[in-house]
């Protein structure tokens, strides 16, 4: 372990022991570069980038890097009021455009609380760029202070990070930190930047492209994979897409739509993923996994092939993997080959961009297995059909307050789909997942990976400051929203008119429905009295009012639309919408932690009824024809395979 | 033993590298065996050989992460059949002058050396795998092994490939 301390001593200091890897021979200097300190350089450094805008709040040891920013014209810079909504922000800039997201922030705490941010990026692979302010080299690892071993700390939840000590050093670690985050498999980098790096000079010399040996990611699916791929998707009788965010990260939803069209196969889309596929397609099924549609997870479940693209087989889709799709061979296509058989095992491997993927699986299917684009999936579609028929989304009413699902309902359609819809974590966000109807992708923002209570308001002000045109709602719970409301001030002060809809059931919901559900209904800290009938700590209309906010309170169904239609109207400040809800309501289909996906419940002790009588006649009536149908299938499959021979 | 692999992964020589690979397999529950670090032929570039106890599907998803990392150039598996591995061990052994001339003769049996000498011990010196260094310290257990150091296992593929040749695994 002692040879990397002198290892690293070594590619430190002098110019001669320089990495050869690190040497681009592609750095072209021009005649006489410009001498800039560290602090410029890293503000030249974004713009050259085409950075726009940055979120961010200052310190002692990144104030340095703060001169300069205040001087360009070139970037924004948007003073939050914690580190954490810097970085929710740039994620949610990041996901609303599909461009790079950018925070800064000081040391020591500056940087940790950039962390759960960064996790939630890692997680949700968002391309986010952090760069935080350091001790000064010589000071590094005397605990002095405001100094946090950031890069050390972050290992496990960026996709990369550097430590730079050197003025000169600062560009090449900002392109590269670029190309990490907004290439292959998107995630959060990290650039640590000592203060004497911000404050030495160095010549600008901008390298013409990164510099990174051990960074290859695969885009290009290989054709084998892909023959393969369309030789089981033309075999299968009830194949399914099982559409995750990488498809929306790659901005493949064309080429989705296309291949869903051609082969007629059903598609369902994961909490990463809404709005890859329209929801109102007629071949879309709803979201798969915990609280996904009954179409969505019984077609899973009855698959004979589920086709993976962009996903990566998560505990909250899958329920038990042992009982997951137990019929189902799996095609998984993903750009991060780690993804790739770590959870369930795959048939046929393809590591790629998912557009690449797609386009190349029609042009494979339409030239060499064309019979498989003419099929009708007849008795797939009459059993999915039937699920969609009978168990649609739906929910019950709870009495005189709102109801939540029908208040996002609501927001959905008087607002329609070119908005931005961000949520936080729970209750809220399951309902807005399932209730709000998506069209396009990049529309819905959340937390799904890491689950962030308090991501919803930063990042909507992330979304609204990429895209300024389009309407873009918060979609809040009343725990969530206590967690992040400070950036209420950033969005007030900054002309970033979002949109807040708290749906206050005056409780942590999503615990609570696990203690009505699980724990007999003792509800353990659980309560927060925030919403009808309590003492209402805070009362969120005064506290958004004291933000410089719109703020209105709703507590019955008839008065949803007024409100939302007040709230659409006004664009000179944010609003804040508190509505009242029971906190009975629960998320319903479910299917509780753990146990097989064949155990979900339409409502609470509501199962689909496959076992009843009627429907496993149905079911068998099913899988005969679809065995009839197999047998012409697979004679003309061979046809055409001994015709490529 | 089945469960235990040789990787060899070549890594850039950056700050950190070895933090980035030790916390990814400690992350992933699995216990590093034996762990060398060192230069190579290429300036710039360090080899990190790493004995990892773990069985070959979780194996897999070890070296597909480990191959994520942004400094890892290449990482390959040495299977003992194909490679030459080696540890260095040094034994401090109980010896006076009556036991020591058996001492010296297992220390010759082995082709290992004697490396210091005092009025009762000595420090025997071996190179070899595992089984040998195993082996030896067995031999010299009954005497009394009063001190063991041992280096991480270091591993070279047979033939004249060098790793840089070598596909990528996982």
């Amino acid at each position: 372990m002692a040879a990397t301390p002198s290892a690293k001593a070594a590619s430190g200091t002098s110019p001669g022991a320089t990495p050869v890897t690190a040497t681009p021979s592609s750095i072209r200097r021009t005649t006489t570069p410009e001498v800039l300190t560290g602090a410029q350089a890293i503000v030249r450094s974004l713009e050259k980038l085409e950075v726009e805008t940055v979120f961010g709040l200052p310190g002692g040891t990144i104030l340095p890097t703060y001169d300069p920013l205040f001087e360009t014209d070139k970037i924004r810079h948007i003073l939050v009021r914690h580190e954490q909504g810097a970085g929710h922000a740039a994620e949610g800039y990041a996901a609303a455009s599909g461009k790079l997201g950018v925070c800064i922030a000081t040391s020591g705490p500056g940087a940790t609380n950039l962390i759960t941010a960064l996790a939630d990026a890692h997680m949700d692979s968002v391309p986010v760029l952090a760069i935080t302010g350091q001790q000064s080299s010589k000071l590094l690892g005397t605990d002095a202070f405001q100094e946090a071993d950031i890069v050390g700390m972050t290992m496990p939840v960026t996709k990369h990070s550097f430590l730079v000590t050197r003025a000169e050093d600062i560009p090449e670690a900002i392109i590269n930190a670029h190309h990490i985050a907004t290439t292959g498999r998107p995630g959060p980098v990290l650039v640590d930047i000592t203060k004497d790096a911000q404050t030495g000079t160095a010549p600008f010399v901008w390298p013409e492209e990164p510099q990174l040996p051990g960074y290859r990611p695969v885009l290009k699916p290989h054709a084998k994979q892909i023959r393969e791929a369309a030789r089981l998707i033309s075999e299968a009788q009830r194949p399914v897409f099982y559409i995750g965010g990488g498809v929306i990260r790659s901005q493949a939803e064309k080429e989705l739509l296309k291949l869903a069209e051609a082969t007629k196969i059903p598609v369902a889309t994961t909490l990463m993923a809404r709005g890859a596929f329209p929801d109102s397609h007629p071949q879309h099924l709803g979201m798969p996994g915990m609280h996904g549609s009954v179409p969505a997870v019984t077609s899973f479940q009855k698959s004979d092939l589920l086709i993976a693209i962009g996903a990566r087989f998560d505990d909250r889709v899958t329920g038990n993997l042992d009982s997951f799709a137990p019929n189902a061979k799996v095609i998984h296509a993903d750009i991060d080959p780690a993804e790739i058989g770590k959870n369930r095992e795959v048939e046929v491997a393809i590591v790629g961009d998912a557009r690449e993927v797609l386009s190349e699986m029609l042009v494979e299917l339409k030239g060499k297995f064309p019979k498989a684009l003419e099929r009708e999936r007849e008795p797939w579609w009459r059993f999915i059909d039937r699920l969609k028929t009978t168990y649609p989304l739906g929910y019950s009413s709870h009495g005189e307050l709102c109801d939540p699902q029908y208040v996002i309902s609501r927001i959905s359609a008087l607002t329609g789909p070119e908005a931005v819809y961000a949520a936080g974590v729970g209750q809220h966000q399951m309902w807005a997942a399932q209730f709000v109807e998506f069209e396009r992708p990049k529309s819905w923002l959340n937390s799904g990976g890491l689950g962030t209570m308090g991501y919803s308001v930063p990042a909507a002000m992330g979304a609204k400051v990429a895209e300024p045109d389009r309407v873009v709602w918060a979609i809040d719970g009343d725990g969530c929203f206590q967690m992040t409301n400070q950036e209420l001030a950033t969005c007030a002060l900054n002309n970033i008119p979002i949109k807040v809809a708290i749906i206050n059931n005056s409780s942590l919901g999503m615990v609570r429905q696990w203690q009505t559900l699980f724990y007999d209904g003792r509800y353990s800290n659980t309560d927060l009295n925030t919403g009808h009938e309590t003492i209402r700590i805070p009362d969120f209309v005064k506290l958004a009012e004291a933000y410089g906010c719109e703020a209105l309170r709703v507590d019955r169904n008839e008065d949803v639309d007024s409100a939302i239609e007040k709230a659409l109207s006004i664009n000179d400040r944010p609003v804040v919408l508190d509505f009242t809800v029971p906190p009975d309501a629960m998320v319903w289909p479910m299917v509780a932690a753990g146990v097989s996906n064949d155990e979900i419940e339409y409502a609470r002790g509501v199962r689909p009824e496959f076992d009843g009588e009627g429907d496993e006649q149905a079911e068998e009536q099913i899988i005969a024809e679809a065995g009839a149908e197999e047998d012409g299938t697979v004679r003309s499959v061979a046809q055409i395979e001994g015709g490529l021979e | 033993m089945n469960s235990r692999h040789t990787l060899s992964v070549l890594v850039e020589n950056k700050p950190g590298v070895l933090a980035r690979l030790t916390g990814l397999i400690a992350r992933r529950g699995f216990n590093i065996h034996s762990l060398a670090v060192g230069v190579t032929e290429h300036e710039g570039l360090s080899r990190i050989t790493v004995v990892v106890d773990v069985e070959d599907v979780p194996l897999e998803q070890v070296t597909k992460q480990l191959n994520k990392l942004v400094n890892v150039i290449k990482i390959v598996e040495l299977e003992a059949e194909s490679s030459v591995r080696r540890a260095h061990v040094i034994y401090k052994v109980k010896a006076n002058a009556s036991t020591r001339p058996q001492v010296a003769s297992a220390v010759d049996m082995f082709r290992a050396k004697i490396v210091d000498v005092s009025t009762d011990s000595v420090s025997v010196e071996v190179t070899g795998e595992q089984g040998k260094v195993d082996a030896l310290r067995d031999v010299l257990e009954p005497f009394g092994i009063k001190e063991i150091v041992q280096s991480g296992m270091v591993a070279i593929g047979r033939g004249s490939k060098s790793i840089t040749d070598r596909a990528l695994r996982g």
